[in-house]
């Protein structure tokens, strides 16, 4: 293999007399499958998953669909203001996260949350982010679904695109650089990586040696925008070998997939020091978020087609083939799960806002002159008219 | 005439300008098919064809690159941006070439034909990202033109400048109003001028000046305050740069007394500008301080967004205090 600075070098290069325009990508890039969508094992060799971690899968799968399918019907009910829901792509979600270890950093897009399932986020810390009370860890600022928990080492979502890519990066190489034996996962979409901050960020951690997975959900949409509008070459995994970086595709709707591609890119990622890229191929069964209607862009057809390949029908087969799966369990937790989020729905739409003071925490580490001059005129103002900001008049009186 | 919303006026006024000129070409993310996610784009697709109205990938400095470059071999791009707050990613498209581009090439080159759409402001519960009023930046440079509508008819009017005027143009269009704004649009092909402020109401003794959504908020303040005997002058801008500044010193040599509001934030806001100008073409006749009822120096809230918003009832206490001065 040769190494960057040789490739560089001109010397290195061989000639050729042929006026020979590349005009295809040279091969088409493979797709690592391990899971039919019988459940089948398609590989000679050893599954990479235990019965443990199968299971603990497994479980929060279906975990995260049953939030999804729950929160999207509290969406319609007006109980919260937005939801977005990750139907379809638990596997690639679910199934990295499984393949790290909980010190490795998660940079998310926003449709993650099943990495957060699987790191153990409670339902109670999903409600107060999702009805943005005064427990929510963003203190009621962000829209719902910005999730983020430093104890689970799970960066608080930023909604513009792509930002996290390079950020990612550059967290590596902090974590590699003070001796932590961590690195980072970047998730983000096909559609994100068409943003300058993907090439930015895939060049950088190449040239920097970062040890970053970057992981992209290839899921066949950005809101309305079918791949064939969004780019051109073979997919996102063509542009990992252009920029040097170690890369793999993998079939996403396949746990077992997923699991081992995770598994091989992070052990290389840090004995190597360098980048590695994951393209899982899936498919957004969900409506890009409650505010969108896919009816308008695509067909039921192609929707069925996919609802074929489910994730998670998909490794709940291969664990009942294994004996593994013990189904009346499996029911008591769904129905458990469904009840504990209803009843932490209850609760927490009940919580309290943010006191006024968080409006203007955070905004630098202490607070300067001119802002607590705003405070205290806001909060004269609220006094005077307290019938007109229901949610702060309560604590001013 | 017919009832459109905002939203509609703005369909309209593309359909007219594509119709009129075939130069005139739409693109940015989900604009194609779907017809844009708030469907400002509906059907220009099924009319004009792919080759007029068309999905970009999803990548804003690409989509205002690839619209200067258009604009400059002589079309007339008109690209949307999804939100005023993804516009960021292009700043430096918009700063260092569209605002240039004729000046650094001694007027050889220039993307006059652009304009770029784009959803701004609060009040939709869409927190810190998709609430953002971002005009005072572009404000501060030269070689673009800022554009913000209230309503449907001037939607209509002001786009249609935007589009066929000779130089860029940012249009920012205030979202909470979409479908809230309903009017009569002329179906004719109309234009109104760009840099000149709308006088929506007379007054004598304070004027009252904002743009965009914020209007129908100092009006309603005016109401209130015309409950205690004060009659408010209330000026809609509607384009930030160049501004009529002419429009705004008539009024406030007649008042005595200036406020302008914005939803951005206070420091360096747009209102800041307005009152530095107007106290030195308007300083003998000023009889109390200029005041700024203006967003929080804070990043766009969520739970808190009342608090945050300059609205009517602060709006109303300002002209009182003005009033006493
Ligand atoms: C910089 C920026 N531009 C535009 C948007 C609006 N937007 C939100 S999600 C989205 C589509 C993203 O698609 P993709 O990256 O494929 O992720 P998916 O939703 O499919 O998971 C767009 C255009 C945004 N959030 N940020
Ligand atoms: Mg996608």
């Amino acid at each position: 293999m040769t190494n960057i600075n040789e490739r560089n070098h001109i010397a290195h290069i061989n000639t050729t007399q042929e006026v020979n325009i590349i005009s295809d990508g040279l091969v088409a890039i493979p797709m690592l499958q391990l899971l039919d969508t019988n459940g089948e094992y398609l590989s000679h060799n050893p599954s990479p998953l235990t019965q443990e971690s199968a299971l603990k899968i497994l479980y929060s799968m279906h975990y995260t669909r049953l939030l999804d399918e729950r929160m999207v019907s509290a969406q319609r009910q007006g109980r919260i203001s937005f939801y977005l829901a990750c139907t379809g792509e638990e596997a690639a979600v679910v199934a990295s996260t499984a393949a790290l270890e909980p010190v490795d950093m998660i940079m998310s897009q926003y449709r993650e949350q099943g990495a957060l399932v699987y790191r153990g986020y409670t339902t109670a810390q999903f409600m107060n982010q999702l009805f943005s009370n005064k427990l929510d860890p963003n203190k009621g600022r962000q829209m719902p679904i910005h999730y983020g928990d430093k104890t689970l080492n799970f960066m608080t979502v930023s909604s513009p695109l792509g930002t996290q890519i390079p950020q990612a990066a550059g967290y590596a190489f902090g974590q590699k650089y003070t001796g932590e034996a961590a690195l980072t996962i970047c998730y983000f979409g096909e559609g994100a990586a068409s943003e300058g901050d993907f090439h930015a960020g895939l060049n950088m951690a190449a040239v920097l040696n970062c040890p970053t997975i970057f992981f992209c959900r290839n899921n066949g949409y950005a809101i309305s925008t079918p791949t064939a509008e969004q780019f051109a070459g073979d997919g996102i995994a063509s542009r990992g070998i252009g920029y040097g970086v170690k890369t793999i595709r993998v079939d996403g709707n396949d746990a077992m997939a997923v699991f081992a591609a995770t598994q091989a890119a992070r052990k290389i990622a840090l004995a190597e020091s360098c980048p590695v890229l994951i393209e899982a191929m899936t498919y957004r069964l969900a409506a890009h978020s409650t505010s969108d209607d896919p009816s308008g862009y695509r067909s039921a057809d192609e929707e069925v087609k996919w609802q074929e390949k489910d994730p998670i029908a998909r490794l709940q087969k291969y664990c009942i083939a294994q004996s593994w799966l013990d189904l009346e369990h499996l029911d008591a937790y769904i129905t458990q799960s469904r009840a504990e989020i209803l009843a932490e729905v209850k609760r927490a739409e009940k919580e309290d806002y943010a006191s006024i003071d968080d409006l203007f925490a955070d905004v630098y580490a202490v607070l300067p002159k001119h802002l607590d001059t705003q405070k205290q005129s806001l909060q004269a103002h609220i006094k005077k008219y307290p019938e007109a900001y229901p949610k702060t008049a309560r604590e001013l009186l | 005439m017919a009832q459109m919303n905002l939203l509609q006026a703005i369909n309209n006024a593309l359909i007219t300008a594509m119709r009129a000129d075939n130069k005139v070409l739409v693109l940015g993310e989900d604009v194609g098919h779907f017809g844009g996610v708030f469907r400002a784009t509906s059907h220009l697709q099924e009319e004009f064809g792919r080759e007029r109205c068309f999905n970009t990938p999803l990548v804003e400095q690409g989509i205002i690159g690839f619209a200067n470059g258009l604009a400059a071999q002589g079309c007339k791009p008109v690209a949307e941006i999804q939100f005023g707050d993804y516009i960021f990613p292009a700043f430096d498209q918009i700063i260092n070439e569209t605002a240039k581009f004729r000046y650094r090439s001694g007027g050889q080159f220039d993307c006059g034909g652009l304009t770029i759409r784009t959803p701004y402001g609060g009040g939709i519960a869409g927190g810190h990202y998709h609430s953002q009023s971002p005009e005072a930046f572009f404000a501060h440079i030269p070689g673009i033109k800022v554009v913000i509508p209230r309503n449907p008819y001037q939607a209509k009017g002001l786009l249609l400048s935007a589009i066929r005027e000779p130089d860029p143009v940012i249009f920012f269009e205030p979202k909470r109003l979409y479908r809230a704004a309903v009017g009569d649009v002329p179906e004719s092909d109309y234009e109104l001028p760009l840099g000149h402020a709308d006088i929506v109401q007379t007054g004598s003794d304070i004027t009252l000046v904002a743009w965009g959504a914020q209007v129908e908020i100092i009006q309603e303040a005016a109401q209130r305050a015309l409950g205690d005997g004060i009659s408010c002058e209330v000026i809609d801008l509607q384009s930030i740069l160049p501004w009529d500044i002419a429009t705004v010193s008539t009024s406030v040599v007649k008042t005595g007394r200036l406020l302008i509001n914005h939803e951005a934030p206070l420091t360096a806001g747009f209102a800041a500008e307005v009152a530095a100008e107007i106290q030195s073409q308007c300083f003998l006749s000023l009889e109390a301080p200029i005041m700024r009822v203006c967003g929080l120096d804070t990043p766009y809230p969520l739970v808190h967004e009342k608090e945050y918003m300059p609205d009517a009832l602060k709006t109303y206490e300002a002209i009182i205090a003005t009033m006493n001065y």
